[in-house]
């Protein structure tokens, strides 16, 4: 017997991104559920746990990525996030997750560049779900 | 009160307790200034301590004897230049030789108080100086300011053209990937939207050149009397086909000529822009009512639509550039953010005004007030 699909949330208010993204994780083999802004994603992530959350940066808020993996991580500890952000090219705004300083307030895992490919996405997914 | 830095250099102890008596409780004031400038006081009585105190506390103003026991005033003035100091030097001395005075103005004094002076002569010669000094204060805020806005501005702009490239090239790599097979139709639905998110890009850069002009000044401003019914008329006819398109009906309620001085192309695109904003947040089977009156010395012009209405909190931040109100009403509804902010723009340059009442899910109404001059 097959063991259930894992389940992979994704959070993005630009509506292609989400698609996009969606289509390539489902293309993993995950099962996948979106939300289109911060406060669906909140409600998601009240009402089940995902394996894996994939989170943009700026929604409703221009931190939104990181105030979901605050919450979700408080929530769940186990769960990886991937904050998936364009914003250090875009806005010249640069969050360094490497520093101590930083790494005690940001709780993601990873940060992804909105631009990769499928198959780096499928590693770096991988490794975090350690399969 | 606004607090202006005032440092006194001077040998003779008379001389400087006789400023401080005459300028501690004066304060400077002008019908153009918020509030009053008074002194907030320091001394020096050589000129070596005259360079630690502008290193420790940076004064506004510097009153300066020339003559000094040590290292001279005028090297205390090139001092303050040298390091680039933003600070108004006056020379105060009794031995103001011509000499002196060329070699001061050249390193940048900005006034002279020949000594003796009398309390008023003091008093008449700060009230110009701090003038100076309230102005230059005003110009660095401003500068600041502006630079900020600019900063902030340019980055959401380049979010905002990028969001629609990184869509479109996330479609066109799934296409070359063949991540749905090698059946052209199954990508029916990442051309539609790539084709989608070009047309919304093309909108933002129209919005942005309106935006160019408005702010560039009024070089391309061909201003002539127009009737605003006629305006208001082409703008209707521009909008129908969106309008048939959504099933809303748009109602032009006014016919009366009224003729105005304006820029034809700057109304325009506030009829264009509050009329598309009518019919895009609109229902199916809507209208939208477009009024123009005149009262007093001004014109009104109102559009009203039938569509979803806003919170209070939502058309609070409504006339700021790249506001969108998202909610789950506006959500497939696409938009730049900058048509309110580019209206809000226009009427303010005409010394307009433009208000916003509106109730979630009955609809909202932009009045705009035109001073006829």
């Amino acid at each position: 017997m097959r063991a259930k699909p894992k389940t992979v949330l994704i959070a993005d208010d630009d509506m292609d991104y989400l698609y996009q993204m969606k289509t390539k994780v489902e293309k993993l083999g995950f099962e996948v559920i979106t939300a289109d802004n911060q406060t669906e994603a909140e409600l998601l992530i009240n009402s089940f746990k995902p394996d894996l959350a994939i989170f943009d940066l700026m929604m409703e808020n221009e931190d939104s990525g990181f105030i979901l993996s605050y919450k979700i991580k408080r929530k769940y500890p186990d769960v990886p996030v991937i904050i998936a952000t364009a914003v250090t090219a875009e806005t010249g705004l640069s969050f360094d997750i490497h520093s101590e300083e930083s790494k005690k307030w940001i709780k993601a895992d990873l940060y992804l560049d909105k631009g990769i490919r499928s198959d780096q996405l499928q590693r770096e997914i991988f490794k975090l779900l350690k399969v | 009160m606004e607090i202006i830095k005032l440092l006194i250099v001077d040998d003779e102890p008379g001389i400087r307790s006789g400023i401080t008596r005459v300028l501690r409780d004066f304060s400077v004031s002008y019908p153009f200034m918020d509030e009053p400038c008074g002194f907030e006081i320091t001394e020096a009585c050589t000129g070596e301590e005259a360079i630690d105190s502008v290193n420790n506390n940076l004064p506004d103003i510097v009153l300066l004897d020339n003559k000094l026991p040590g290292i001279q005033g005028i090297e205390v003035l090139e001092y303050i230049n040298r390091n680039h100091l933003d600070i108004v030097v006056v020379m105060i001395t009794s031995y103001a030789s011509l000499e002196i005075a060329v070699k001061a103005t050249k390193n940048g004094a900005f006034d002279f108080i020949p000594k003796p002076f009398t309390p008023q002569e003091l008093r008449s010669s700060m009230e110009t100086i701090t003038k100076q000094v309230y102005f230059r204060r005003i110009t660095k805020k401003l500068n600041t300011a502006g630079k900020q806005i600019r900063f902030q501005f340019l980055s959401v702009l380049s979010h905002e053209l990028k969001a629609p490239l990184n869509a479109i090239e996330g479609y066109l790599k799934m296409l070359q990937e063949k991540q749905f097979g090698d059946n052209v139709v199954d990508y029916n639905h990442i051309v539609d939207r790539s084709l989608e998110r070009i047309k919304g890009m093309r909108s933002l850069i129209m919005d942005l050149l309106d935006l160019t002009k408005i702010e560039s000044g009024t070089s391309t401003r061909n201003i002539v009397e127009l009737n605003l019914i006629n305006i208001a008329q082409t703008s209707i006819d521009t909008m129908k086909p969106f309008a048939i398109q959504r099933d809303v009906d748009l109602y032009l309620n006014s016919h009366n000529a009224l003729l105005f001085k304006c820029d034809a192309n700057e109304i325009e695109i506030i009829f264009n822009n509050l009329i598309s904003n009518a019919i895009k947040y609109n229902k199916e089977g809507g209208r939208v009512d477009c009024f123009i009156k005149e009262k007093d010395d001004c014109y009104i012009i109102s559009i009203s639509d039938s569509g979803i209405g806003m919170t209070e909190e939502e058309m609070e931040k409504l006339f700021n550039d790249f506001v969108r109100i998202k909610n789950i009403k506006t959500k497939n509804i696409s938009g730049s953010g900058l048509g309110l902010s580019i209206v809000k723009k226009i009427v303010d340059s005409y010394n307009g005004d433009v208000t916003v009442t509106s109730i979630p899910d009955k609809g909202s109404t932009f009045t705009i007030t035109l001073p006829k001059n």
